[in-house]
């Protein structure tokens, strides 16, 4: 087991490395003088120009530019965001818990609704049930989220009025963050109606976050529930005589759910991507909207600390569902 | 050595023919799966008529896409009090027709899906049969680049291309063809490797086939079934993300009738003017839903075996 952890821990080094190249690159492949672009000054002298150049190390040759760059990332020192002056990793720190929650909900809403829907289709293979199921599956597979968000905005927020438009809370409660979830914080602060508040800004984010993850956590289960329910373990357990909710239940599901986990763990890339339109659409101030913000007024530090800290995120938990992958499943850990 | 004898000729002839039954059959069995899944067919015929109207969108649309009628601001659809039936869908904020904006706005849709797919798939495909073919130290380095490029949420990554390239629908349709390229690099090795011994290649060396023939006339064509499938679908991701793009600002520029662009700049107006919002992301919906329901025949039809069961 220590092997497989560390063979797979060996092949992220590269990819790491990779990801801190494109980030590093990023800055400096950009048009423009990077001077005036990073200081946020326009038509700066000679002597200002060459200080800012300095500062920043630009000054310096490229291959030491990047060993800079990579061991202040150890440091983290992901530079400053020249728009709130402030260290680019406490800014992400302090906005990242918003979308951990958004996202959490969303994956919990996916999962608790998609695998027993993906399950419900496969055992009624065929059936009026099955093809709604998939049908809504694949239209909210097509789904432009985007769009998504917007409709249920005019129709639940605009015409029926039971959910706010935007933000995380009222803004009638102020309390102070502890966790940096508003669902779990706004309990502790025992202030009435606080909690309600959060679940109703929460819930619309959520619904439009998890329709695609939904759609392909549903289509995965039942594909592997159909591949699962015709091998002849399960036909054996059908021939004892268990009942149809045992052999689906202990046989064929436990099998069945080992693919589904890895492609819980693919859902993350498409949760921060779709993070990026969902917040955006319900102004909620977190990771995603920060990057589009700071990418439209060119605070291009933010831009290139967030590129690396959400790869590095979606790296570890690929490895972590590798990982699990392997504990549940012997024949990888071997192999 | 040239031997031309009739009987040789005639054989020659012979084995054409037979080849030429033989992919009408191949045809023949890849349309029998096909059909028999309804939604595929259904896809399909969304799909032909979508091309038909973005073909044809000059003659089809009852007014220019551009063309602002000061009188009719925000006119709501026909069936609605106050619609005109000039305007079928309505008017946006500039008192543009929203229909022919939606025509025309096919036209941009398909020609993204196009172009990225094409360069996606022609870059993809050339760079996995060279790692796949190649192997070693190539291979090994091809893969990390795409692993990097994976590790990264495809629209973040497009986005910061076309922060670097500019906003713009070019740069949008480049960036995201770069961000979809390891699906088919990947897939494009995985079925090298899995072809590259097999008798019929190892014969084709034997007979003096150079590289660039071995992997493209005798490997490539082996390939194509999972490719095509994966093309399908990323048409729809093409036009999903260009149209994210294009809703962020970073796409298509107004006033360009893109559909996701035209959603960008109804957004302000989406709790006074329930058309300007919906009728674009339906379009949009449509030809997604259209391609995706295509793609999933395609992968029942090609996917030996999917057929078995």
């Amino acid at each position: 087991m220590l092997r497989f952890l560390l063979g797979r821990f060996g092949l992220l080094i590269p990819t790491f490395l990779g990801v801190t190249l494109v980030a590093f690159s990023f800055i400096r492949l950009l048009p423009g003088d990077p001077a005036e672009l990073l200081a946020g000054e326009r038509g700066i002298s000679p002597e200002r120009k060459a200080e800012v150049m300095a500062q920043l190390g630009f000054d310096k040759p490229y291959w030491q530019q990047y060993i800079d760059y990579v061991l202040g990332i150890f440091q983290g020192d992901l530079g400053i965001s020249f728009a709130s002056k402030k260290p680019v990793l406490d800014e992400f720190l302090t906005l990242f818990p918003a979308t951990a929650e958004l996202a959490l909900c969303a994956i919990i809403l996916a999962v608790c609704i998609g695998i027993p829907a993906g399950i419900f289709a496969a055992v009624k293979r065929g059936s009026f049930w099955d093809q709604t199921i998939m049908g809504t599956a694949l239209v909210g597979y097509s789904m432009p989220i985007f769009w998504w968000g917007l409709l249920l905005i005019i129709l639940f927020s605009g015409i029926l009025q039971w959910t706010p438009v935007s933000g995380r809370i009222s803004l009638l409660y102020f309390f102070p963050q502890v966790t940096g979830f508003m669902l779990i914080d706004s309990l502790l602060s025992g202030q009435k109606g606080a909690f309600l508040s959060a679940v109703q800004h929460l819930i619309l984010p959520s619904i439009v976050l998890a329709t695609i993850p939904l759609a392909v956590i549903a289509r995965q289960t039942r594909s592997a529930m159909l591949e699962v329910l015709g091998e002849d373990y399960v036909r054996t357990a059908k021939a004892k005589g268990l009942g149809p909710s045992r052999v689906v239940g202990m046989h064929a599901l436990r099998n069945a759910l080992i693919p589904v986990i890895t492609t819980i763990g693919l859902q993350v890339g498409v949760l921060l991507a779709g993070a990026i339109l969902t917040e955006t659409i319900f102004s909620w101030p977190g990771i995603g909207k920060w990057l589009v913000d700071s990418i439209s007024r060119r605070d291009y530090f933010v831009v290139q600390g967030g590129l690396l800290l959400i790869a590095g995120i979606i790296m570890m938990v690929n490895l972590i569902v590798d990982l699990l992958y392997g504990l549940v499943n012997p024949r990888i850990r071997h192999h | 050595m040239t031997n031309s004898s009739p009987a040789t000729k005639a054989d020659a002839t012979k084995l054409e023919q037979e080849s030429r039954n033989a992919t009408k059959a191949q045809l023949a069995e890849f349309w029998y799966y096909f059909s028999q899944n309804k939604g595929a067919v259904i896809g399909l015929v969304v799909f032909a008529l979508l091309v038909f109207m973005a073909v044809f969108a000059p003659l089809i649309a009852p007014h220019d896409p551009d063309f602002q009628y000061r009188d009719s601001f925000l006119v709501p659809p026909v069936w609605q009090d106050g619609g005109k039936v000039a305007f079928l869908l309505g008017t946006d904020a500039v008192g543009r027709d929203i229909l022919s904006r939606l025509i025309f706005g096919a036209q941009f849709s398909l020609f993204i899906g196009v172009v990225v797919v094409t360069i996606a798939l022609t870059g993809g495909i050339v760079i996995g049969l060279v790692a796949g073919y190649m192997r070693g130290t190539v291979d090994t380095f091809i893969m990390r680049v795409m692993d990097v490029i994976l590790a990264f949420p495809s629209l973040l990554l497009a986005l910061v291309l076309v922060a670097i390239l500019g906003p713009g629908l070019m740069n949008a349709m480049i960036a995201i063809a770069i961000v979809l390229q390891p699906h088919f690099v990947r897939l494009t090795r995985a079925a090298v490797l899995a072809e590259r011994s097999r008798d019929y290649v190892i014969a084709a060396k034997v007979a003096g086939a150079g590289h660039l023939r071995l992997m493209f006339k005798t490997i490539l064509p082996n390939c194509l079934a999972p490719l095509i499938v994966q093309a399908t679908l990323s048409f729809s991701n093409a036009i999903l993300d260009a149209a994210a793009l294009g809703f962020l600002g970073m796409g298509a520029q107004p006033p360009t009738p893109e559909w996701g662009t035209m959603l960008a700049e109804a957004r302000e107006f989406i709790l006074r003017a329930w058309w300007v919002v919906t009728f674009p992301g339906l379009a949009i919906l449509i030809t997604v839903l259209a391609i995706n329901l295509v793609g999933d025949g395609l992968r029942d039809a090609l996917d030996p075996k999917l057929k078995r069961s």
